[in-house]
């Protein structure tokens, strides 16, 4: 909406890389930390993704947490209530699907589903207000939806993966997981004369199963970062075109609503539904 | 260089396009089924709808990575990048 003060008037592109550029930090060649040149750096932080997701994950521990000591049998506030509805929803999501007795289930799905919506509620604060507010102060760049931030979301992805193998070793051992890898879906002859053909179907069972194995946290993360990435920037779009942008904005916000509490349903969905298969046998 | 923006452009609108046709297409065979299926038992209208939010999501991942995948071509082509180093820019 507002130009740039400073250069002149920014074009519409200079606008869409500005909103799209996120606080770094890295350490460059001569071994100091530099802030915002660091393209092609792979030591970079994101400063904006992970401040601000520290700080969502905090306002849920502590919201929760105020609401489970508070907790009352009788006389129940509308703070609670809430809490309780969606815990009960968590819970009984999981008692669907995760057939198995694990303690860890439950809090992680909660863990997820909640962080993940807060994370992607940031999408629906006006696009311009943090950025002007942060550059007031002086900070360059500031992306409030760490979710549009594609480290974010393989980082959580790839710690659900890391349990996934946890939970298979841990209930089939290396051998059950080795043998899940190689003898799925084609089974091998292991006696007798087709001997000769196993070593070509357990390499093709192999392939199979390591594409399977790894599509889960590439998808997982991808899908999240492209539904909210995608969202981000049609809101940024829908702010280059002036005045006309606050009936835009509003029906497009409707339904981006939809898509941020989906999303994060699936991620905690997703997450349940693979660590369930991993912890049962077929 | 207008050849290769061209063609990245012509490659985004394929990316996208194609992406939301599977999909339109996917997810109203998808939302047809659901809505037989509540007709033949109304009782089981909330599991399904649920069921039916689950698949959406599935079907819009696939479509949402080409998405992904074409803005970040619209907005930071590497082809830019490196056809500017191999001509000395």
């Amino acid at each position: 909406m507002a130009s740039e003060s400073g250069h002149g008037p920014q074009t519409t592109g200079e606008y869409i890389q500005h909103h799209l550029q996120n606080l770094q930090v890295c350490k460059d060649s001569s071994g100091d930390w530099v802030w915002n040149h660091c393209t092609g750096n792979p030591m970079t932080i994101n400063v904006d993704s992970m401040f601000w997701s520290v700080l969502l994950g905090l306002v849920f521990v502590t919201l929760f947490r105020s609401a489970a000591k508070k907790s009352s049998a009788g006389e129940v506030g509308k703070f609670q209530a809430a809490v309780e509805i969606i815990v009960d929803f968590v819970d009984s999501s999981v008692k669907d699907t995760f057939h198995g007795k694990d303690k860890l289930i439950a809090p992680l799905a909660l863990t997820i589903f909640v962080w993940v919506f807060l994370m992607n509620l940031m999408d629906l604060i006006p696009v311009d207000l943090i950025p002007l507010a942060a550059g007031a102060v002086g900070i360059p760049y500031m992306k409030v939806v760490p979710t549009t931030d594609v480290n974010v979301t393989f980082g959580m992805s790839i710690s659900v993966f890391v349990l996934i193998i946890f939970y298979t070793i841990r209930s089939k051992g290396v051998l059950g997981f080795v043998k899940e890898m190689t003898l799925h879906p084609i089974a091998p002859p292991l006696k007798g004369p087709g001997l000769i053909a196993a070593p070509f179907i357990i390499a093709f069972n192999l392939i199979l199963e390591i594409v399977a194995l790894i599509a889960k946290p590439v998808s997982l993360s991808l899908r999240l970062f492209g539904n909210m990435f995608a969202g981000e920037l049609i809101f940024i779009l829908i702010a280059l075109i002036g005045w006309y942008q606050l009936p835009l904005h509003f029906a497009w916000a409707v339904f981006h609503v939809l898509i941020v509490t989906l999303q994060a349903f699936i991620f905690m969905m997703l997450t349940i539904v693979y660590l369930s298969l991993a912890s049962e046998s077929h | 260089m207008e050849t290769v923006i061209g063609f990245t452009a012509i490659a985004v609108a394929l990316l996208i396009g194609l992406g939301a046709l599977g999909v339109g297409i996917g997810m109203g065979l998808l939302g047809g089924r659901f809505l037989e299926g509540v007709a033949r038992q109304p009782e089981l209208a909330p599991m399904l709808q649920t069921k039916m939010f689950i698949v959406v999501a599935l079907l819009d991942a696939v479509a949402m990575i080409g998405v992904g995948i074409a803005l970040f071509f619209a907005f930071a082509n590497p082809f830019i990048g490196q056809l500017q180093a191999a001509t000395g820019g």
